[in-house]
């Protein structure tokens, strides 16, 4: 464990579930992020708005935090080309058809107690686990 | 107005703990997910905090009934579990572990990360575009009647 940030983690993470509260309380939606973005791939014209600005609200986090002092994490990558377009698929697909993701399900849906959503996230943190485990101690490297 | 103003100070109060979190970089996802190596459990007291104050936040606005600046809430009813819900979460996990990367960090980091970032984004796009073209009714479901089709 010697990779753990609680407090980093702990603060963030509030930082998250004020964002999903917020959204909640003022525009009445769960802030879930595949949700928003592929909502926009059939938009109602009424919808389009608040969905472009929230998506403008993550593209430009990293440079308020920039600007208010702090300094960004790594962004460590290393899978290859085919890996990242199979994964990238992969996930396009299975938020829309699973009608969600981490923030969707695992932060907006389980803070509310939704049966659906505690079986998702269920779900995709095993495939998840199961998915590394593969990769790196059965595939290895 | 108020509406684009409210989701745009969410989104990006959303990316900041992210960032803070350090969510945004899939080496700190994988180390949660490898539960069987060197285990880093930091995503789940991200998941932890940020569940007791959105649940905090559901709280308030079932309360208040209406949203503040919209006409209604817009929360999911769906309580049943479908075929649709379980196969899409376990394909959306594969895709999360394959690489560490799910929709919020990807899109953050299109800002300030990797090349790779973009490609990941790209094929996430046209994998959501490519589940457009899937009929309303797949999978199948043959051993029970649907009560309903709709979804939240």
């Amino acid at each position: 464990m010697e990779n753990f940030t609680p407090v980093s983690a702990l603060i963030g993470g509030l930082m998250i579930g004020a964002s999903a509260a917020l959204f909640l309380v003022l525009n009445g939606r769960i802030a879930g992020i595949s949700g928003i973005l592929g909502g926009l791939l059939h938009p109602a014209r009424s919808e389009i708005g608040w969905r472009l600005a929230f998506l403008a609200g993550l593209f430009v986090a990293p440079l308020v935090y920039v600007a208010s002092g702090g300094v960004l994490p790594p962004v460590e990558l290393d899978a290859s080309l085919p890996l990242l377009i199979l994964a990238g698929l992969i996930v396009g697909f299975g938020t829309r058809l699973g009608a969600g993701c981490t923030s969707g399900h695992g932060v907006c849906g389980i803070g509310r107690g939704s049966p659906r959503s505690l079986a998702a996230t269920a779900v995709f943190m095993v495939t998840a686990i199961a998915t590394v485990f593969v990769i790196r101690h059965l595939i290895g490297t | 107005m108020p509406l684009i103003v409210s989701a745009f100070v969410s989104g990006l109060l959303f990316g900041l703990g992210l960032i803070a979190s350090q969510m945004v970089n899939p080496a700190k996802v994988l180390g949660f997910l490898d539960i069987f190596g060197i285990w880093d459990p930091s995503l789940a007291l991200v998941m932890g905090g940020a569940v007791v104050v959105s649940g905090l936040g559901y709280l308030v606005a079932k309360r208040r009934g209406v949203p503040v600046l919209a006409p209604r809430l817009e929360i999911p009813t769906r309580r049943d579990l479908d075929p649709r819900l379980i196969g899409g979460a376990a394909l959306f996990g594969i895709g999360w572990g394959l690489v560490g990367l799910c929709p919020g960090p990807a899109l953050v980091g299109l800002t300030f990360g990797p090349w790779q970032v973009f490609v990941f984004v790209a094929a996430m796009i046209v994998g959501m575009a490519v589940f457009r073209l899937v009929p309303a009714d797949w999978p199948q479901v043959t051993f029970r009647r649907e009560a309903t089709r709709m979804d939240g």
